[in-house]
């Protein structure tokens, strides 16, 4: 099961900041791709600008798009996501505890900021 | 169908109704090109901001424009995706903000 998840889950950023970056208060390097948690929808343009913006930030994070899984895959991710966010919306961003539902820049930025 | 006939075509349609594409190109023509993308998914366009089931009788409510957009454009100016606002939207004195998930989770069959 966890080598099909991973198959899943694609990788994305090479924790480089955007030179126009917005200034951060977090550590980024305190982030590890096992942190945050994206599952989008790949036709989403708000799962599209916050992923851009995860990666202005220069966090690592896995991202997915629960739209392109089938079958089993597929129940097991939108259950998944109900326990984070029960209206199964995207973007549901899970940065360690917290839950970010929808593109928040603020709620996005707080979340990092917190240990 | 290209993404610039679309926009024509819908512009002509849904404008006289008081629906504007949002001004901001960035937001609305990747949001036509996922809409054609849905078209070639499931043979007709589902909101492309929500999860299809891939079968037009249960997804009828979220084919673009889907049955939620005439309240969230007048409560929020936007429609969940922001391709369709209101004129106020457009001419910035709407506060823009995150549209809230308006469909019912149960609508997700899995």
């Amino acid at each position: 099961m966890f080598k099909s998840l991973k198959k899943i889950l694609k990788k994305k950023n090479d924790g480089m900041p955007e030179p126009d970056a917005p200034a951060k208060s977090f550590d980024m390097e305190a982030f590890h791709m096992n942190d945050i948690k994206v599952y989008a929808l790949s036709t989403c343009i708000h799962c599209r600008n916050a992923k851009k913006y995860l990666d202005e930030c220069g966090v690592k994070y896995e991202c997915v798009h629960v739209d392109e899984l089938t079958g089993d895959e597929r129940k097991q991710i939108v259950q998944e996501v109900k326990e984070h966010n029960p209206a199964v919306s995207f973007p549901t961003i899970v940065i360690r505890d917290k839950v970010v539902v929808g593109f928040h820049k603020d709620k996005i930025d707080d979340a990092l900021k917190e240990d | 169908m290209d993404v610039n006939q679309l926009y024509e075509m819908l512009k002509k349609v849904q404008e006289p109704k008081g629906y504007h594409f949002n001004a901001d190109k960035d937001m609305t023509m990747p949001l036509l090109e996922s809409l054609l993308t849905n078209k070639e998914r499931f043979g007709y366009m589902a909101c492309p901001c929500r999860l299809a089931n891939g079968d037009y009788e249960a997804d009828k409510d979220i084919i673009c424009p889907c049955v939620y957009r005439e309240e969230d454009v007048k409560e929020y100016g936007a429609c969940y995706c922001a391709l369709y606002v209101s004129k106020e939207f457009n001419e910035g004195s709407v506060e823009k903000q995150v549209v809230p998930e308006r469909r019912p989770p149960e609508k997700i069959l899995f």
